[in-house]
């Protein structure tokens, strides 16, 4: 419960329908994507910057946490109210401000829905590749908060690569502006990095200065089925090998062909033991030869049928067997634990081999696919929460896929982020020094403990060695 | 209550819900309110916890009830494909059932009661009750959509004929003997506000050489009363349509209303029983028609020069039926007709039936981004294949100030089969039917 006075203070900074203490409300604004659900004390729906950085100031004379949160659409729980507190919703600051086509820039507010933003510029000619999942619903700050990635990025990199500056309100209130709409800038330290992926814990995103490429002017699509993973796998580092970077390289294994059989009219037959959807793009004279090649290079590697698109329907149809996995995966199991680790390319095969080994150890199915083209795999361990001791299986599975991914070299997270879910398991993957070194930005910059409190790290205090 | 499903009984459908937040693309109400409480998984999460007893059922529960068009775009778009309108629908009839009144609507009407609003809308529709409800039976869904105190002075509504169509078209047509008989289920809006669009179905069955039977007792398919949570008064318009229908031999019962469409298909189907058996021959008009080559038949006809631009509104009852091809099938196959699609054609054009009255704010909200995609496709008529949404988008289209006209498929396709008036056959009797 917060003071009377602090709901009154936030009613005379946004406006009293914009401030809600409803329990309804806060059931609404309890939960993200990844299903937990912690009771925020108000909710509060902003304007502009200059509200933003008055409830911030607000914020940190009561000592009341302060919860950033878009569309609230995360799979690691950032926009989480974990501790109870103000949950702060951007979604208001819808605008597009301006697409300048003379220098590839757009200035956008954070609540902008990422595919609105994608067909704003598309219209135009010019092209934002990043492509979570969620982007027909994800907001532009929440992408850059997170550090969204997607399909694309195996060519086209990942949300950081197109931020060029941003209007922060910082932890303690100040407005200040990082980066700018050049391309070269190299004066003081380079915050909008550090800004983007930080999760809504060093400052609120108000506005973000984003790069723009020109619209490749066709693509096409090949759904290409193996007797093997291991034949997939190769046949991914063989294409890159190749020097063809396509624009997606996703995967399937066979437990996720086994779900969306069912789902699709299209026919994967038994012998199918992996699926790669490849996707090239660019100059339509080009792409013929450039599909041709790819599937010359993969011909060898255990190839037991292909798919070429030849329109945007073909296309979708073909996407469509990529789409239906995630509904497909509730036959498995009701409850789902989606996992993003990423390991170089060269090791998916080895990672793959790896959580077979883990599913068949606890007994529970895992299911993988994801985008085999940068080594980003979404490993989904799926149990029955209802039966007793699966969700402590569960947890034990996590940990050794982490641990199975860090000893090839890769990461627990490509896309997700850590937010409350991956908190604990932080020290697996950073030494202490490293988190320490963390810690001690986020003290210095928000000594209160105020903004997204206990996401990323567990604890605020810094553990010095 | 034993044919409508409790809330209770939507329990495992609600578990499905993974609060990804994919309904946040879907849905019109959202888009204009900007609330979870008002998407479906803030409305799963908000029935949830009156399952659980952790909500009680109070006014909030009752407004956030209300905020929902039923018009299942989260529902197609929904990963696990959960049937949020469904869901609302449940919680209006345990609204209505646990407060003791007939109907969700009564109980929404004392919630939004305001002494000095009721005052200057009960003045308006003073007006509204003479002149327009005068000839409208007590028990049409026309009373129940536009009750009249909440209908807004700046909604323009079509004006009630007093030549409704049951005085315009005979009880039966005859047609081919081999043909089966087609029932046509009018609905409420083309008996008395659209008449003309039942004529026009009318001539087209007469040009295909099809028998047709308009079955005079048929009244109201229950739809508002559905989305007013009045189970009692489905049940009772149920049982008068099954009784209205009865006693022909009926190859198939066509709409060319969507909402009726479902109000006797969908939602007859999942009643079961004598409901279910007349429910599983509906068929959209559209799709019926198709199926008997008029597409061919339109395509024969002499090209015209001169061509009007038009283009289509998807009725949400017919998109989420996956019928959106065959509506635009018949246009483009016209002689007079230059199709053109619009941006946003799938869109809901946010009548939602009683939402519109309730809501009518955010109801012209999601109306004037309609109207935006009816500017830029610079069609001279908008074409739907639903009054509902006629009336809606008419009314949209005056507050955008455009002069774009809003018509039905079927009067289009009649307006390109020659003209013949309608000599009355003599209605065979049950014997001579095929």
């Amino acid at each position: 419960m917060l003071a009377p006075r602090i709901i009154r203070q936030l009613e005379e900074i946004v406006g009293k329908e914009q401030v809600t203490c409803d329990p309804t409300d806060m059931l609404c604004y309890s939960y993200d994507a990844t299903q937990q659900s912690f009771l925020p004390d108000a909710v509060v729906f902003p304007a502009d910057t200059a509200q933003i950085s008055a409830i911030v100031r607000l914020a940190n004379r009561e000592q009341v946490p302060l919860f950033p949160r878009g569309a609230g659409s995360g799979f690691s729980g950032g926009a989480l109210p974990t501790r109870g507190g103000i949950v702060l919703v951007t979604t208001r600051l819808d605008r597009i401000v301006e697409i300048d086509q003379d220098n590839l820039v757009a200035r956008v507010q954070p609540g902008v829905v990422t595919e609105q933003f994608q067909q704003a510029v598309e219209k135009v000619g010019l092209f934002y590749p990043p492509d979570p999942a969620s982007l027909k619903f994800s907001t532009l700050g929440g992408n850059a908060a997170e550090c969204a990635g997607g399909p694309r990025c195996v060519k086209y990199g990942v949300t950081k690569d197109y931020i060029l500056g941003l209007e922060v309100v910082t932890p303690q209130g100040d407005i200040i502006r990082t980066g700018g709409a050049t391309m070269k800038g190299v004066v003081g330290y380079d915050l909008t990095k550090l800004m983007v992926g930080s999760e809504g814990t060093l400052g609120i995103i108000t506005e973000l200065i984003i790069k723009l490429l020109p619209l490749p002017e066709a693509k096409k699509t090949l759904l290409i089925l193996f007797d093997s993973i291991d034949g997939a796998a190769q046949a991914v580092s063989a294409i890159i090998r190749g020097k063809i970077i396509p624009t997606t390289l996703e995967f399937m294994d066979a437990a996720t062909i086994a779900c969306v059989r069912q789902a699709t009219q299209l026919d994967l037959p038994e012998e199918a033991q992996a699926v790669l959807i490849v996707e090239v793009d660019g100059d339509a004279a080009l792409l013929e030869r450039q599909a041709q090649r790819v599937l010359d290079i993969v011909a060898p590697l255990g190839v037991v049928g292909t798919r070429v698109a030849n329109t945007p329907a073909e296309s979708e149809e073909l996407w469509k067997v990529r789409r239906s996995v995630s509904a497909s995966l509730r036959n498995v199991n009701p409850d789902k634990f989606n996992e993003d680790i990423c390991v170089p390319r060269s090791r998916v095969p080895e990672m793959i081999r790896k959580v077979d080994v883990i599913a068949r150890k606890y007994g529970i199915p895992i299911v993988n696919f994801g985008h085999a083209g940068d080594g980003n795999i979404h490993v989904n361990i799926m149990v029955d929460g209802r039966q007793e001791g699966q969700l402590d299986l569960a947890k034990q599975a996590i940990e050794e896929v982490f641990a199975g991914a860090l000893e090839l070299g890769g990461t627990m997270s490509g896309e997700h982020g850590v937010g409350n879910t991956k908190a604990p398991y932080i020290p697996m993957e950073l030494d202490p020094a490293a988190v320490a070194y963390m810690q001690t930005i986020k003290r210095a910059l928000d000594p209160n403990n105020i903004l997204n409190p206990g996401k990323i790290f567990l604890e605020a205090p810094v553990q010095v060695s | 209550m034993g044919r409508h499903k409790t809330l209770e009984d939507f329990r495992a459908e609600i578990d499905k819900c993974v609060k990804c937040g994919a309904c946040q693309a879907q849905c019109a109400v959202y888009k204009s309110l900007r609330r979870e409480s008002t998407v479906a998984r803030g409305k799963i999460a908000i029935a949830e916890a009156l399952l659980d007893k952790e909500l009680p059922l109070g006014e909030r529960f009752v407004l956030d009830m209300s905020q929902c068009l039923l018009c299942g775009s989260c529902h197609d778009k929904c990963p696990n494909l959960v049937p949020t309108e469904d869901i609302v629908l449940a919680a209006r009839r345990e609204i209505a059932q646990r407060q003791g009144l007939s109907s969700f609507g009564k109980v929404l009407t004392g919630v939004l009661k305001r002494p000095k609003l009721m005052d200057v809308l009960a003045k308006a529709g003073g007006r509204l009750e003479k002149l327009a409800f005068r000839k409208i039976p007590d028990h049409s869904g026309l009373r129940l959509r536009f009750p009249v105190p909440f209908i807004a002075r700046e909604r323009s509504l079509p004006e009630f004929t007093t030549h409704p169509l049951r005085e315009r078209v005979p009880e039966y047509l005859a047609g081919r003997a081999d043909a089966s008989l087609t029932a046509f289920f009018s609905g409420c809006m083309i008996q008395y506000s659209y008449p003309q669009v039942g004529e026009a179905l009318a001539r087209i069955f007469r040009f295909l050489d099809l028998p047709l039977w308009l079955p005079p007792q048929q009244g109201c398919c229950g739809l508002p009363a559905q989305a007013a949570g009045d189970a009692a008064t489905v049940d009772a318009l149920a049982d008068a349509n099954v009784a209205a229908f009865a006693g022909r031999e009926i190859g198939q019962v066509v709409t060319a209303c969507a909402s009726c469409n479902a109000g006797i298909g969908k939602h007859y189907r999942e009643m079961g029983g004598s409901c279910a058996v007349l429910g599983n021959k509906v068929e959209d008009v559209h799709r019926f028609l198709v199926r008997q080559g008029l597409v061919e038949k339109l395509q024969q006809l002499p090209r015209q020069q001169e061509r009007v631009r038009v283009t289509y509104h998807d009725p949400c009852h017919l998109r989420t039926q996956g019928i959106t091809a065959e509506p635009r099938a018949l246009l483009k196959a016209l002689p007079q007709v230059e199709f053109v699609e619009m941006e946003g054609a799938d869109r809901c054009c946010g009548l939602g039936g009683t939402f519109s009255v309730y809501h009518y704010d955010t109801s012209r909200q999601i109306g004037s981004r309609k109207a935006d995609g009816i500017a830029a496709s610079g069609a001279a008529l908008v074409a739907t294949a639903c009054p509902g949404c006629m009336l809606q988008l008419q009314d949209s289209i005056n507050h955008a100030g455009l002069a774009t006209r809003v018509c039905h498929v079927l009067e289009l396709v009649a307006q390109a089969l020659p003209a013949e008036g309608f000599e009355s056959d003599p209605i065979p009797t049950k014997e001579d039917c095929p």
